[in-house]
């Protein structure tokens, strides 16, 4: 079991607060990105220049799709048979997600699985299985069960080897007008059976516990 | 960028729709609506906050303000400014993209002749 530190740092009171953690899991892919060329990443948060440099400065290409954001389109809710409003998972993947089978070598979902609607987290996941290579990294980010509802959803910015920047994130929610931005709700906690069940077509599954109530997930496809 | 104020350059105003081809040999600021292919090979263009381009781009440097969906081939840089909305893959020298621009594809850094790496800056 593997533990990394979590800290903060301000450069002055009048600067919002940058956090940064220590993350294994991306130390570990870093280890990739280093001994290999050409390599095709996948990072599926928000736009971040910093994540562009630090892939692309060592060679390889960077694919950036923001699915978090893609969820929340109003254009993916519809009417079920009972009249409740449900996301429609098969419009969300005829949209996102469309490449080439075993293309990425490297998929960086981050947060995504915790703040993702229910029932687009499972076949997101089965779909990313179909655009992995064999052999490729997936990793991941989990709360536990220490983290509230409120816990606060994070981007993050690679700024070194196994150094991440934490930045807020903040949404309008589906049909609200972009002044009511918000920080997106935690959907729900997995637990390890949970998230065992959810990467069980993968090779094998890595867990890094934090003190921060993270517990970071390596998948390799 | 922004809104080029002198110079040699063609302007596509806001109210303006055009579907086709468009090349040429000098700048290109679109704020209005670009449906189809821009190729301006040694210029540069530039998509205003209003512009809304679905068309493959090549050009020398390539700045967005407003929304463009295509692939975009810049032989020098390219800008993401905050309010840029790009769905398409980006192959060029050097990117930069502000806080709160959206990229949906593919970031390709070409070298440069006789350098070793090419960079992404926000």
């Amino acid at each position: 079991m593997k533990f990394f530190r979590s800290s903060s740092n301000t450069a002055g009171s009048a600067v919002p607060q940058k956090l940064t953690r220590r993350s294994s899991g991306m130390g570990e892919i870093s280890r990739l990105l280093n001994s290999q060329e050409t390599l095709c990443v996948l990072d599926m948060g928000a736009t971040s220049a910093n994540n562009i440099r630090f892939f692309t400065g060592k060679g390889h290409k960077n694919y950036s799709e923001d699915l978090l954001r893609s969820s929340l389109d109003p254009a993916l809710r519809v009417q079920d048979g009972a009249g409740n409003t449900v996301v429609d998972s098969k419009k969300f993947l005829d949209e996102n997600l469309v490449y080439a089978t075993a293309q990425f070598d490297v998929v960086l979902c981050w947060n995504l699985p915790d703040y993702m609607e229910e029932s687009l987290v499972k076949p997101t996941i089965d779909r990313l299985w179909s655009v992995m290579k064999p052999g490729g990294f997936l990793l991941a980010f989990f709360h536990t069960r220490d983290a509230g509802p409120d816990s606060t959803c994070y981007r993050y910015h690679v700024t070194g080897t196994d150094m991440l920047e934490m930045q807020e994130i903040k949404f309008a929610p589906p049909g609200r007008p972009a002044a009511d931005k918000q920080s997106p709700r935690l959907q729900r906690v997995f637990n390890n059976r949970h998230i065992e069940n959810l990467f069980r077509d993968f090779a094998s599954i890595k867990f890094f516990l934090a003190r921060d109530a993270i517990r970071e997930v390596l998948v390799v496809r | 960028m922004d809104a080029p104020q002198t110079g040699e350059f063609a302007h596509i105003g806001k109210s303006v729709v055009i579907k086709g081809e468009l090349s040429g040999s000098e700048d290109l600021y679109v704020d209005g609506s670009v449906e189809g292919k821009i190729e301006l090979r040694n210029h540069s263009l530039t998509v205003g906050p209003n512009g809304n381009v679905k068309a493959d781009v090549t050009a020398k440097a390539v700045v967005i303000q407003g929304k463009l969906d295509g692939a975009v081939v810049a032989s020098e840089r390219v800008e993401l400014r905050k309010s840029a909305v790009v769905t398409g893959d980006v192959t060029t020298q050097r990117i930069a993209i502000e806080e709160g621009a959206f990229l949906k594809g593919k970031v390709e850094i070409q070298k440069e002749a006789g350098k070793a790496t090419g960079s992404a800056t926000s």
